[in-house]
């Protein structure tokens, strides 16, 4: 880890965000050194995202910042007033600071070739008309840029649909860099990645940074991952800077109780817990908090103070001495934060380790029984499903894992009807032998998206009404129904837009078990959500199964994910499963090489 | 790559020649589904003698099976052959061809009016969206778009023929310049709503690629505003083509309107006065020639996506490869 020195590249401060509708981002001071990992951590709605967009002027329209951003490069110092609207972006943007996007998918131009893209970022000496006659000396320079993120030279004629979404992040990666910027700011880098390819592409902006001793902003919701990458880190709530200090001290020995909440919500890969640690509520809008702590509300520790007036961020001191000189600036906005860091574990009072899972009795009879399924979708060379073989007992739930491409979201399709395999059988031991539409309410699915998965046209209770109805059952079991998933009975009124993600995913795990199912499937049904959402849902998920005595088969590209659901996992790749057992057993002591290096990849 | 490319672009090239004959069946079904005697029809409004009925008959093959009629017209039709006109009593193809110069240039005036302003008001509209000027030129859009053709050049002719006296207030003109001149105002007329519509279309499409991710990364990493647009215009192309594609298809419908309301003597004037005597043979003629001109249209554009957007291209390819 380099030592930060109090000279900063980018010095920003008293930075603010607002929008027509109130507060965004409520004075924020940050500083970045050469060679330097900055993380901000939070989830949605913190205000993160605003922040970096507000550093490089991209603000959306009607949203307006204000403060000072101090620059120190190699092209001379800059000052910029952020409210001024006048600012001449083209002196910070690309040579000085260079914005990396989360999804690889959609932040290149899907008609032009990479070389192209990557070239428009290369800054000319002779001003625009040097164009015709630079032609080889930029060709050289895309080659040069395409090396150093390890892609070979013939990717710069290929479009971005011809390549993975690694090689696209990387193709990314080097047209940010092609104006030599002093600091890269990655918005949720490897977030849409395959957790291999995460490793990778983290990785390779470390040697970057080490080579260029450029300054990097991480923007990220994954605690863990700022751990393992960043010096310091500065987290996140409401808008509002709640916590910072160096990633090991403010991870380590939280001492604002969000971020210790935060840090319990991860659930761990190590073992299972009974019951995950969440936090209460949700995030408040940063415009409704007045005059108190915006985190008050879900505090355990809050006093009638906190409610009085918003705790200035104060320095406190690291738990180490021995290391206040090198690190500095632990600063802390929560008034309690002595008691939150004598408390070992905030929040896990709750969380002791379960059982390894119900033993599946020996005697339990099939439910669902998968042989030899296979499916190529037409147009693809390679197939999606290449001869799958999977058991589900009564009363199980089982985690597939795998990353894109492996064929997981293809076998839970099939499974539930969704797709009709190319070969083998899905055979479903309902009680009465059922068929068709009786089947299909035997088995439903709960997607990832609950935005896009919920009709935005109906009102949750229309919507509940309709699955109910599906299955003949009396519309009065709605507000049963919404109970059943931990939502108030009047959100029966309500339109998904005016819910959060998480209600939303709870409408949608409603609208599944309307037709009481004997399976479930949960096709990445918690990946689209924040960690502390995440936690709730996967709760509810567990108590759901107990309660309901459901079947659940688990889609999921997260392992850690897959050691809170399941009693038995399925690794699957390119099709095929490549290992299966009980979960403490693959993710345990996995035998198989894919299955160590999924768990390898993922950040200690 | 290419060849597979080729390769689609002669099984469209099939598709659409299907397409043509299938309509020209229809076409030629029209004569048959207008109710009466068809011999009687094709005398049109004249006084009918039974030797006048008995020579439509052998003329046009009335006694022998509808297929072989069929052929017998479609043969004719592909060489320019249309047959006889019933109102003017001579042939139909010179007649369309003496029509077609004023409709070519009307609707091609119009078509590059709506184009060339359409498209730089829509993409305008888009760069400065939410603003006054974006308001402005939306709601103007929204009364060119609502507004009938004819309506619009009957207060051209009003205001700028009449009152003003700046445009003629009909027929054709002597010489290029002078000609021109008189198909200004049925251009703009025709060119206004169709304009609107290509000021909607772009300013939508434009508007879409502007907030994708690309063009956040494309600023981020410093590209001036006139790279960025670039960027955008390229990936709006297609819903842009597309809406120049099926403009074509509303000009014809267009244009017989504007043709009467200007009094010009164009193909759109012709099919009025021939619908109107019962004119089957030019109605027929004239219906197939629109229907070629739209499928070739079609054609055209379906192509372009091959030149605009390699995602379709890649899929051309592979789709050929697996069937092959």
């Amino acid at each position: 880890m380099t030592a930060p020195t109090r000279t900063g590249m980018l010095v920003a401060s008293d930075l603010r965000v607002v929008s027509d509708a109130g507060p965004i981002v409520t004075g924020l001071d940050l500083a970045v050194s050469p060679g330097e990992t900055v993380a901000i951590v939070g989830e949605s709605g913190s205000g993160k995202s605003m922040t970096v967009k507000a550093l490089l002027g991209l603000l959306p329209p009607g949203v307006r910042a204000s403060g000072r951003l101090e620059l120190a490069g190699g092209a001379g110092d800059l000052v910029v007033d952020l409210a001024d609207p006048g600012t001449s972006w083209k002196r910070v943007r690309g040579s000085r600071i260079a914005l990396l996007l989360q999804d690889p998918f959609t932040s290149l131009s899907p008609v032009h070739r990479c070389g192209e893209q990557i070239a428009w970022g290369i800054p000319r000496p002779g001003g625009r008309t040097a164009r015709a006659g630079d032609r080889h000396g930029t060709r050289e320079h895309v080659t040069r840029l395409l090396g150093e993120v390890g892609l070979p030279a013939d990717v710069a004629g290929k479009y971005p649909f011809q390549l993975s979404g690694g090689m696209r992040q990387r193709v990314a990666l080097a047209a940010a860099l092609a104006a030599g910027p002093d600091l890269l700011i990655a918005d949720e880098p490897t977030t849409a990645l395959d957790v291999t390819t995460q490793h990778e592409v983290l990785e390779l902006v470390a040697g970057l940074q080490r080579g260029r001793d450029m300054g990097l902003i991480l923007i990220t919701h994954d605690l863990r991952l700022a751990r393992s990458r960043a010096d310091r880190v500065l987290v996140m709530y409401a808008g509002r800077l709640v916590e910072e200090g160096t990633a090991a001290e403010v991870l380590g020995d939280p001492a604002h109780p969000y971020t210790a909440r935060l840090a319990a919500c991860d659930p761990p890969l190590t073992h299972r817990l009974a019951v995950l640690p969440t936090i209460p509520g949700s995030v408040p809008a940063p415009s409704s908090v007045v005059a108190e702590c915006a985190f008050a509300a879900r505090c355990e520790f809050a006093i009638p103070a906190c409610r009085t007036a918003e705790p200035p961020l104060i320095e406190v001191a690291p738990a180490d001495p021995a290391l206040a000189e090198a690190t500095g600036g632990r600063r802390t906005a929560c008034l309690r934060s002595e008691v939150v860091r004598t408390i070992e574990h905030v929040g896990e009072s709750a969380a002791e380790p379960a059982a390894a899972g119900i033993p599946a009795e020996a005697a339990a009879s099939p439910l669902l029984t998968v042989r030899g399924l296979t499916k190529r979708f037409h147009g693809s060379a390679v197939p999606a499903l290449d001869g799958v073989d999977l058991e589900v007992t009564a009363g199980e739930s089982v985690a597939v894992v795998g990353e894109s491409g492996s064929g997981k979201t293809t076998l839970a399709r099939c499974v539930v009807g969704l797709e009709r395999p190319d070969a083998g059988d899905v055979d479903f031991h309902a009680g009465s032998g059922a068929r068709g539409a009786a089947l299909a309410r035997r088995v439903q699915i709960v997607f990832q998206d609950p935005y896009s998965a919920l009709n935005p046209g109906l009102t949750v209770g229309t919507c509940l009404a309709e699955a109910l109805a599906a299955a003949g059952r009396p519309k009065s079991e709605v507000a049963g129904l919404l109970t059943l998933v931990g939502l108030p009975e009047g959100y029966a009124r309500r339109r998904p837009r005016a819910l959060s993600g998480g209600e939303r995913q709870r409408v949608a795990i409603a609208r599944a078990l309307a037709p009481r199912p004997e399976l479930l499937v949960c096709d990445e049904s918690v990946s689209a959500l924040d960690v502390s959402v995440q936690a709730q849902v996967l709760n509810l998920l567990s108590d759901l199964r107990r309660e309901l005595g459901l079947t659940m088969l688990f889609i999921t590209h997260d392992l850690a994910v897959a050691r809170q659901i399941a009693d038995r996992v399925y690794v699957m790749r390119g099709g095929r499963v490549v290992e299966s057992g009980p979960v403490d057993d693959v993710l345990g002591a996995p035998e198989h090489e894919y299955t160590r290096r999924l768990l390898a990849s993922i950040p200690q | 790559m290419n060849r597979p490319v080729l390769a689609f672009a002669l099984r469209r090239l099939g598709a659409t020649l299907l397409l043509l004959l299938a309509l020209s069946l229809l076409v030629f079904a029209l004569m048959y589904l207008s109710p009466g005697d068809v011999a009687r029809n094709m005398l049109g409004t004249r006084n009918v003698t039974p030797e006048a009925l008995a020579e439509i008959r052998a003329r046009y093959h009335l006694d022998e099976p509808f297929l072989t009629q069929y052929w017998l017209w479609v043969s004719q039709a592909v060489t320019g052959d249309f047959g006889t006109s019933i109102r003017t009593g001579g042939p139909v193809g010179p007649l369309m061809l003496s029509r077609t110069g004023i409709t070519a240039a009307t609707a091609g005036l119009a078509f590059l009016l709506s184009a060339l302003v359409g498209i730089p008001v829509g993409i305008v509209a888009a760069v400065r969206r939410g603003r006054p000027l974006d308001r402005l030129l939306v709601g103007v859009s929204v009364v060119g778009v609502s507004a009938p053709g004819f309506a619009v050049g009957l207060l051209l002719l009003y205001v700028f023929a009449l009152g003003l006296g700046w445009f003629p207030i009909y027929g054709t003109g002597d010489g290029f310049l002078d000609g021109l001149w008189h198909l200004v105002l049925p251009a703009v007329a025709l060119a206004l709503g169709l304009g609107a519509f290509v000021v909607k279309l772009t300013r939508a499409a434009v508007v879409r690629e502007l907030d994708q991710d690309y063009v956040t990364f494309a600023r981020g990493r410093g590209l001036p505003e006139s790279a960025v647009l670039r960027i955008v215009l390229r990936n709006a192309a297609i819903p842009i083509v597309t809406s120049l594609g099926l403009m074509v298809a509303y000009l014809f419908g267009g244009t017989v309107l504007i043709e009467v309301t200007f009094a010009l003597p164009g193909l759109g004037a012709l099919m009025e006065e021939s619908v109107l005597f019962k004119d089957v043979p030019v109605v027929q003629a004239l219906t197939l020639v629109v229907a070629f001109v739209v499928s070739v249209t079609a054609l055209v554009v379906d192509l372009s996506y091959l030149l605009i957007d390699p995602r379709v291209r890649a899929r051309t390819v592979r789709t050929r490869a697996v069937r092959g």
